[in-house]
């Protein structure tokens, strides 16, 4: 069972504000029965449409998305819609006294939710998500196809959490969650907003003695290349190392395969990504 | 608050008679079955009469009974052994709808080299036997597929499964976690080579598993050391479980002639009014055979979590198929693998009863689930655009 807190579980077991509000100024949707979580917000605002005077909700969703939405709803009363754009993820997760990181999407949803209802309300663009297959328009490039995320949301996220790791992506959006097809994407997101991108770069070394270049080839091949082949019932085994010219036999379902040159190009596009960018790998009979 | 449990499919109450027959064997008896000693030799022959009575319960020889920790290494044992049986073979066979203990090995033996085929499922939950046969290569070293389903029950034919199987040559493994002790099974008369058994899914306590090797079974041992199970898995054995676990075997035979059919009665019930008062419901799995004691029911426009959490608040536990439950974010992959719609899915609770329940349990569930669905219903955004409540 989740640990979550009392507040949560207060939160979760008397909801504050469900329901719909039936002349309200803004709504905004996100989420689908697909994705598992669902949040439709609507908001009311005073004779001047300065504050928000009434915020009600309706969840489709696990505990936390139900107590995140209620705590949603409580946060933006009587603030006006600039004070309300300001609340962060992590300030509804505060309300609650924290989420579990596993659940962090459910404060993310809310957050987005307010977004989209003041966006409407405003006459402008929904923010750039695309949360939950919503069919809103949406700005950038589409990275996680099953739950219907954008580089662009997802780089706010992370910039805005400070996430690190693509396992921390997937607690806060759901990217990556499901066939988990676009979690190298996820990573490269995360080095381009973190500014890792050189560093990792610097990983690769730069100078290399005869010795260790060899054993880098070796270690490459065995870690990186051979499970791979294996995957596919095939094998490859290193006949020789000539400065920058790798010599490999193909084995087993590789071997006599129409695609060995392709395989090959793979293998040395290995190599060359994480050895020297010099390394020319050729086919032989071994 | 009296707490109601129906999550007997997740583990169950260790029997008290069961508990009892156990205990000397911590403090008073407790020798080395391998001590030469009179000491040990006592706790040896209680050791004998435990795997004489699991063998009992399976239909099998006291001799084809290895005593292992749990399911899990069942699981793997019979698995790893047969790869190692035939080690030209880089095949296997299982269906998508195993439990981890099964497809998580599988999946990562994937990485070394092996070819493993995973079985669809309709949308009922079973197997078609002329996919499993057209799988069958003579590469096939081992198939591994489970006797019933831990989330819907659903029983795979698997007695037909095993003789394709061995026309072809390879070992059959079932995991049967969840069919011993429910259901009758008959080894004497079985084409199953392997069966995995774990104790605390039939009252006996945690820690404690059987893997059941038909005589003549070509095996290589998980574990290695001592000579304890024949050779066939080292380690000091865990006396007491291992006597508890004969016990509980002993009580599952008696349950199956007297009790079994009490409990298909209850879980009928539940399955009837639950069905009858809660509309847009379905039973996962209800198509087809099922085990006597499981009830997975999905209910449109709600989630799993959220009823978990309720149901609880009522001391009621019961287990979900969603995604939320589990920090995953797909929901259960055998309610996928059956095609159950997202709609759905999201919002299925299994009840699993055992021996213990009693007919204020159910009783309680038919009185409070509806309640709990009617109002997540008036909380989500879809359910009352589809929904006409009763």
């Amino acid at each position: 069972m989740w640990d979550y807190t009392d507040k949560v579980k207060e939160h979760f077991l008397n909801p504050r504000n469900v329901g719909e509000i039936t002349d309200a100024d803004a709504v905004g949707e996100v989420g689908s029965l697909a994705c598992g979580d669902a949040l439709k917000l609507f908001i009311k605002l005073d004779e001047n449409k300065e504050r928000i005077v009434d915020a009600k909700f309706q969840t489709f969703g696990c505990g936390s998305a139900i107590a995140s939405s209620s705590a949603l709803t409580e946060m933006v009363k009587g603030k006006t819609l600039d004070e309300a754009l300001e609340i962060t993820n992590q300030q509804i997760a505060d309300f609650l006294g924290g989420l579990p990181e596993e659940k962090m999407h459910c404060s993310v949803m809310g957050q987005e939710a307010l977004e989209a209802a003041i966006a409407k309300y405003r006459g402008v663009e929904a923010p750039a998500h695309g949360h939950g297959h919503d069919h809103v328009e949406t700005e950038g490039e589409l990275v996680c196809k099953c739950f219907g995320l954008t580089d662009v949301f997802l780089k706010k996220v992370i910039a805005s959490n400070k996430l690190h790791t693509a396992e921390q992506v997937t607690h806060f959006t759901k990217a990556g969650g499901a066939c988990g097809g676009c979690i190298p994407k996820i990573k490269e997101l995360i080095a381009e907003v973190m500014g890792e991108e050189k560093k990792a770069a610097a990983e690769k070394p730069s100078k290399l003695t005869n010795l260790r270049k060899m054993q880098l080839i070796q270690e490459t091949l065995e870690n990186e290349v051979r499970p791979q082949l294996w995957a596919d019932g095939g094998d490859l085994e290193l006949i020789d190392i000539d400065g920058s010219t790798v010599q490999v036999a193909f084995r087993k379902a590789c071997a006599g395969c129409a695609s060995s040159g392709y395989t090959a190009k793979f293998v040395e596009q290995k190599l060359r990504e994480l050895v020297s960018s010099d390394i020319t790998v050729q086919e032989v009979q071994g | 608050m009296r707490e109601i449990y129906l999550d007997n499919n997740a583990t169950t109450k260790v029997d008290e008679r069961v508990f009892e027959e156990m205990r000397p064997y911590f403090c008073e008896l407790y020798g080395n079955p391998s001590s030469m000693h009179f000491f040990g030799g006592q706790v040896q022959k209680k050791v004998d009469e435990a795997r004489a009575r699991v063998a009992s319960l399976l239909g099998a020889l006291p001799d084809e009974i290895v005593f292992t920790a749990c399911g899990t290494e069942s699981d793997n044992a019979a698995i790893r052994s047969a790869l190692e049986v035939f080690p030209e073979k880089r095949h296997i066979i299982t269906s998508r709808v195993e439990h981890p203990a099964v497809l998580t090995q599988c999946r990562n033996l994937t990485k070394r080299g092996y070819r493993v085929t995973e079985l669809n499922v309709d949308g009922n939950g079973q197997l078609d036997l002329n996919e499993l046969e057209k799988a069958l290569d003579d590469d096939t070293a081992i198939v591994s597929l489970m006797y019933a389903n831990n989330e819907t029950g659903v029983i795979f034919p698997i007695e037909e499964a095993a003789r394709i199987v061995k026309k072809k040559g390879a070992i059959f493994h079932t995991d049967a976690v969840q069919a011993v002790g429910k259901i009758q099974l008959n080894m004497a008369e079985s084409a199953i080579d392997m069966l995995s058994i774990s104790g605390h899914k039939l009252h006996a306590p945690k820690g404690v598993g059987v893997l059941y090797v038909r005589r003549g079974t070509p095996f290589r041992p998980f574990l290695v050391g001592g000579h304890q199970e024949r050779g066939r898995r080292a380690g000091t054995e865990n006396t007491a479980s291992i006597i508890a676990m004969g016990k509980a075997c002993q009580l599952a035979e008696q349950y199956m002639a007297d009790e079994a059919g009490r409990v298909r009665e209850l879980r009928d019930r539940l399955e009837r009014e639950l069905t009858a008062l809660i509309p847009n419901t379905r039973i996962n799995g209800g198509g087809t055979d099922r085990l006597p004691n499981t009830l997975s029911i999905a209910m449109e426009f709600v989630e799993g979590e959220g009823i978990l959490l309720l149901l609880s608040d009522k001391g009621i536990c019961a287990s979900s198929g969603s995604a939320c439950t589990s920090g995953s974010l797909e929901p259960s992959h055998v309610l996928r693998a059956m095609g159950v719609p997202f709609t759905c899915a999201h919002g299925s609770i299994r009840f699993s009863l055992s021996r213990f329940t009693t007919d204020d349990d159910i009783d309680a569930v038919i009185k409070e689930l509806p309640p709990i669905i009617s109002r997540l219903r008036e909380m989500s955004p879809f359910g009352r655009e589809y929904l006409v409540q009763k």
